[in-house]
């Protein structure tokens, strides 16, 4: 019984975390921890680029926030937008600009 | 007789060193604590930890070799640092920061020779296992991965930007270097078979993978499991799958899948299609108990909080549980009789009997990510 529930709840907790709005410590953790596992934990680059505030600067938050959502194609930058809220996908945006959420 | 033994060795003890200060090494291992840049000495025996070794630098994906007399293991860290860690006395005996960012390490045959492999600048290193002092450098004109030792004091890595595998033999006065081209698009790992035969590069930019004949003089690319994917809607890969670590199980390899909820079955003779096991998320690890009875499979975010365990003869799952949030690594003991499990965001490295499931031990750790027993050091590829 305990096992039908464990495979039940991710699927329902997937779609609330697409919809809802993340507390920003989690969201700085999501890209220190998760997009850190190809930019570097430190966002320095590793197989993916370096996504550090002086690297990524010719980037609007609009922009950089769609590649977050969408990715880039024909690249190993995965679309985003499956697991997170535009909201979300912005201040991620804004934390690689300027280093903090505001 | 008895007596007379104890007595002697006893004699023996009190006239070279200490019992009491002896730490040996055999069922020793560190565990990497990413965020802190620490490693964690830990007893498979005990199921505890020893101690806290400090001062490492960036240490997100990192991974370590051990020397053939399992005193010392190199770290490779993600800033480029490459550090000696003697485990007997729980302290580092050297460092260098031999490049600004790296991923992984290799360590020769013989135990001479440390290499690393670098993302920027692109190249491997290799450094002399006893000084730390550069003997020599690879520049490439791309990133590097998967790189491993093989038989002959050889090293054998790959090119994620141009598709090749170079093979750097330094068994003579001078190296000799094997460039290999068309290995596939986008190359992200490579492992090499526990023979030193085998050397299988996963690729990201195109299904399938690679397999190199490293007893031919001059190997060419082997296309294995072409376009495995085709006809199925790839799915977004949040984290690279390993092959480190990869499973042999009788026969067949068992290969994690990329873009697919899969773990693909390998004929180890032949390299044909044996089957397809679906799984709960993408693959990571797809890790073989030592005696090949069963694979463990970690997932990537976000289904990362979950290991399913395969059995080999039916291909089928037959265990799946929830250590928790953000499972990175699993190593067996030398015999497969128990795992270890890092569970990075609670904290935890636990350990789990590997034929009860049941859960032995918790070892509070910091971020704990690669789990390394001191066994990797009699293995060709670890």
């Amino acid at each position: 019984m305990l096992r039908k529930w464990a495979l039940v709840i991710p699927l329902v907790l997937i779609p609330a975390f697409a919809a809802a709005t993340e507390p920003d410590d989690k969201l700085i953790n999501l890209v220190h921890q998760d997009c850190g596992s190809c930019h570097g934990l430190t966002l320095k680059g590793g197989l993916g680029p370096d996504i550090r505030p002086e690297s990524v600067s010719h980037y609007d938050v609009e922009t950089l926030s769609e590649v977050v959502l969408d990715g880039i194609p024909g690249t190993a930058m995965p679309p985003w937008r499956p697991l997170m809220s535009e909201a979300d996908a912005k201040k991620i945006a804004e934390y690689l600009l300027q280093g903090e959420i505001k | 007789m008895k007596w007379f033994g104890m007595t002697l060795a006893a004699a023996m003890m009190a006239t070279t060193v200490h019992a009491e200060t002896i730490r040996t090494t055999g069922d020793l291992g560190l565990v990497v604590e990413r965020a802190t840049g620490s490693l964690l000495l830990v007893d498979q025996s005990e199921r505890a930890s020893i101690s806290r070794i400090e001062g490492l630098g960036d240490l997100s994906h990192a991974s370590l070799v051990y020397s053939p007399d399992q005193r010392f293991a190199f770290v490779f860290g993600r800033d480029g640092g490459l550090t000696k860690v003697d485990i007997t006395e729980q302290k580092i005996v050297g460092r260098v920061l031999q490049s600004g960012n790296a991923i992984g390490g290799a360590i020769s045959d013989d135990g001479s020779l440390v290499a690393v492999s670098n993302y920027d600048p692109g190249g491997v290193r290799i450094f002399d296992a006893d000084t730390l002092e550069m003997v020599l450098d690879i520049p490439t004109e791309s990133k590097t991965i998967g790189l491993v030792d093989a038989p002959g004091k050889r090293f054998v890595f790959t090119l994620w930007d141009d598709g090749e595998t170079w093979i750097a033999d330094l068994s003579g006065e001078t190296e000799k270097i094997t460039k290999i081209k068309d290995i596939g698009e986008n190359p992200y790992d490579a492992l090499i078979t526990g023979d030193g035969r085998l050397y299988i590069t996963g690729l990201f930019g195109e299904d399938g993978l690679t397999a190199l004949d490293l007893w031919d003089e001059t190997p060419e690319p082997i296309r294995v499991l072409p376009e495995y994917g085709r006809g199925q809607k790839e799915m977004p890969v949040y984290k690279m799958p390993h092959l480190e670590g990869w499973a042999r199980a009788g026969r067949e390899f068992v290969l994690p899948a990329v873009g697919h909820h899969q773990v693909l079955w390998i004929d180890g003779e032949t390299l044909e299609e044996t089957g397809r096991t679906d799984t709960y998320g993408q693959p990571v690890f797809a890790m073989s108990r030592p005696d090949g009875r069963q694979v463990w499979v970690n997932f990537a975010h976000p289904l990362n909080d979950t290991i399913q365990v395969i059995d080999t003869v039916s291909k089928e799952i037959v265990h799946e549980f929830k250590p928790g949030p953000a499972v990175l690594h699993m190593e067996f003991t030398p015999r497969g009789h128990e795992v270890w499990i890092s569970v990075r965001d609670a904290g935890k490295v636990q350990v789990y009997d590997t034929r009860t499931f049941e859960k032995l031990a918790e070892i509070d750790a910091e971020s704990p990510s690669g789990i390394f027993f001191t066994s990797r050091a009699h293995r060709t590829g670890l």
